[in-house]
């Protein structure tokens, strides 16, 4: 094992400096591939290979059984005059902008809360961040039906001050509520990560700032979010391409059925129905073509309006 | 709330004037930091509520959880619910179910070390054409909507009667398609020093001794936060089991919980939610094992929960 290594650097040694530095270049590709194998057939098998025949087969009408038939535009029209894939696109784009924004101000108002060095933040910590880590499993969106049911703990405790809702789950209006606030109770994760940025904000900033009289409102605005805006760009991105892509939730707080009324229709979960209860999979295409379209549109906004908001420091390692 | 107030009171009043100079501002302090207990405190009490709840109402008969009860508290507290839970549905016993998650979630650790760290050893320590233009790829990979893929996916497993076994489960694990785990490891290696490596070259070793020896011995805190939340994330995945297994005694956890919802509606409440509290049980103790893991893992690489 050793010894071949030091034999053909030995007969490297008698070469020209060019051809070593080449051959080296040429075993370094070939291992640079070798050790990229995994990655590189899964990106092709699972996911550049899928997205163009996903791509292919939005322009066709295909129920697994039969070969697809090509039909053009006609699977994007008709979505359009889709009611429910309409209700879907309103339920989904409600709870992408009430839900996300008022996560990622609950996460960075208790992040700059336990950033301080008090005791107990550790434990604050974690405890704030454990419903990031289960809030999306199927337990937990049982526990969020039985909670909003009818006469179950948060109907109960709403009674308690006069507040007569009912059942959450059964009433078309409370629904998005519900969902908002179990998106909203995942502010954990955000929050570890903002706080992990807020500890990066030199100190000697906010003390030149007491200094010149200025406020907490003033150091907020003027310190804590120019120097976090690359976080905050961060934790917003993430979770809104995130709250695009909920189903968990949605399947088993409606019974797989998107009900009542269609306030819990989420675009994946119409997505789904289409493609593996109805087998309209040329329609499902599209509807996934038509979400990678948006969320990419997204994507491209917010990489661009950062640049108005977003700073980063120059000095920073 | 007592424990955490009493240590500032117990201190001496002037040692305390004398690391604070401005007089007033001792009060002012133990004031703020009381209140400041109270606040998170207080918020500590609803995040968990749910949890708490949900244990709570596993021990509770089923009159007790939807009717009149908001309190935590119960005086017939028993373990009925869960050895109801325990016979498990559809002739599957929930050892079974338990089981099958197991088998999922420690294929999906294994498969994503294995093809993640090597991958990210091409991308962080290996100089090949082309590498740029893959990482982008793979980094714009975390950004794409999972359900643009599933439909074809779906098609190539059930053309290769592959539908109804764990295969395309896995498959993905085994192909570093979680492109979250080969960034972090990809992030953790580039910040190792690289002396490491040219003095391991110079000593004549290849990449593969290079990778074995050197990078994944060193790479220990990466592998670890990977397979907390690769077995996490495979533990309470929904969408691929439903997708894919039809056959009940195949059901991992979450899609038994499906059918114990559908089967028995909600006519037995305690055993449901009693069945939802052992379906979360390994993760909350994974949780209260790899804490510092966990929040650490999230805070450095902004890993999801």
């Amino acid at each position: 094992m050793t010894q071949s290594p030091t034999l053909s650097r030995r007969s490297a040694q008698s070469d020209s400096p060019l051809p070593r530095k080449s051959r080296q270049r040429g075993a370094d590709a070939r291992a640079g591939y070798t050790f990229l194998l995994p990655w590189l057939l899964g990106f092709i098998a699972l996911t550049v290979g899928p997205m163009i025949s996903s791509l292919y087969l939005s322009f066709t009408n295909y129920n697994l059984f039969e070969p697809p038939k090509w039909i053009g535009l006609d699977n994007y029209t008709t979505l359009f005059q889709d009611e429910r894939f309409l209700q879907s696109v309103g339920v989904t784009v409600s709870y992408v902008v009430f839900g996300t924004p008022l996560k990622l101000a609950a996460a960075l108002a208790v992040a700059m809360l336990l950033n301080s060095k008090r005791r107990g933040q550790g434990f604050y910590r974690s405890a704030f961040y454990a419903p990031s880590l289960i809030g999306a499993s199927v337990s937990i969106a049982i526990v969020w039906k039985a909670m909003f049911g009818d006469a179950g703990p948060v109907d109960q405790g709403l009674s308690f001050f006069g507040i007569n809702l009912g059942g959450w789950v059964g009433n078309p209006a409370m629904t998005m509520p519900m969902f908002i606030l179990l998106t909203v109770w995942q502010f954990g994760a955000p929050m570890v990560i903002f706080l992990a940025g807020l500890k990066q904000i030199p100190a000697d900033l906010y003390e030149a700032a007491s200094m010149d009289g200025a406020g907490p409102i003033r150091k907020f605005f003027n310190i804590t979010w120019p120097m976090l805006s690359p976080v905050i760009f961060f934790n917003l991105l993430m979770e809104t391409i995130h709250a695009f892509q909920i189903f968990n939730s949605a399947y088993i707080i409606s019974n797989g059925e998107g009900g009542p009324a269609g306030s819990t229709l989420f675009y994946t979960l119409y997505l789904y129905l289409r493609g593996f209860s109805d087998f309209r999979m040329g329609y499902a295409s599209a509807m996934a073509w038509l979400l990678l379209i948006v969320v990419g549109i997204l994507t491209l906004i917010i990489f661009r309006t950062s640049k108005s908001w977003v700073h980063y420091s120059g000095d920073a390692k | 709330m007592t424990s955490t107030a009493t240590p500032t009171q117990s201190l001496p009043d002037a040692q305390l004037a004398h690391y604070n100079p401005k007089s007033e501002s001792v009060t002012a302090k133990r004031a703020k930091s009381t209140l400041f207990h109270v606040v998170a405190l207080a918020l500590t009490a609803v995040v968990l509520y749910p949890g708490l709840w949900m244990i709570a109402s596993s021990f509770k008969p089923n009159a007790e959880i939807g009717g009149a009860n908001t309190s935590l508290w119960s005086n017939n507290f028993s373990f009925d619910n869960f050895v109801t839970a325990m016979e498990g549905i559809g002739g599957v016993s929930t050892l079974q179910f338990f089981t099958n998650s197991l088998v999922l979630a420690i294929g999906a650790v294994v498969g994503t070390i294995l093809s993640a760290s090597v991958s990210a050893y091409a991308f962080a320590r290996i100089k090949f054409p082309g590498r740029s233009v893959f990482f982008g790829m793979m980094i714009a990979t975390l950004l794409l909507p999972f359900h643009v893929v599933i439909i074809p996916q779906y098609i190539v497993f059930q053309q290769l009667g592959l539908v109804d076994t764990y295969v395309p489960l896995l498959i993905g694990k085994f192909l570093a398609a979680d492109a979250f785990f080969v960034f972090l490891m990809v992030q953790f290696m580039r910040n190792l020093p690289g002396e490491l490596d040219e003095a391991a070259r110079i000593d004549g070793a290849g990449h593969v001794r290079i990778f074995t020896s050197i990078m994944l011995p060193l790479m220990k805190p990466a592998l670890i936060s990977t397979s907390i939340f690769s077995f996490i994330w495979s533990w309470n995945d929904f969408l691929g089991p439903l997708l894919y297994l039809n056959t009940p005694d195949k059901y991992p956890l979450p899609l038994a919980l499906r059918l114990f919802v559908d089967q028995t509606q909600s006519s037995d409440y305690g055993a449901m939610i009693a069945m939802s509290v052992l379906a979360l049980l390994p993760v909350l103790i994974f949780f209260l094992v790899f804490q510092r893991y966990i929040v650490e893992g999230v805070s450095t690489q902004g890993l999801k929960g």
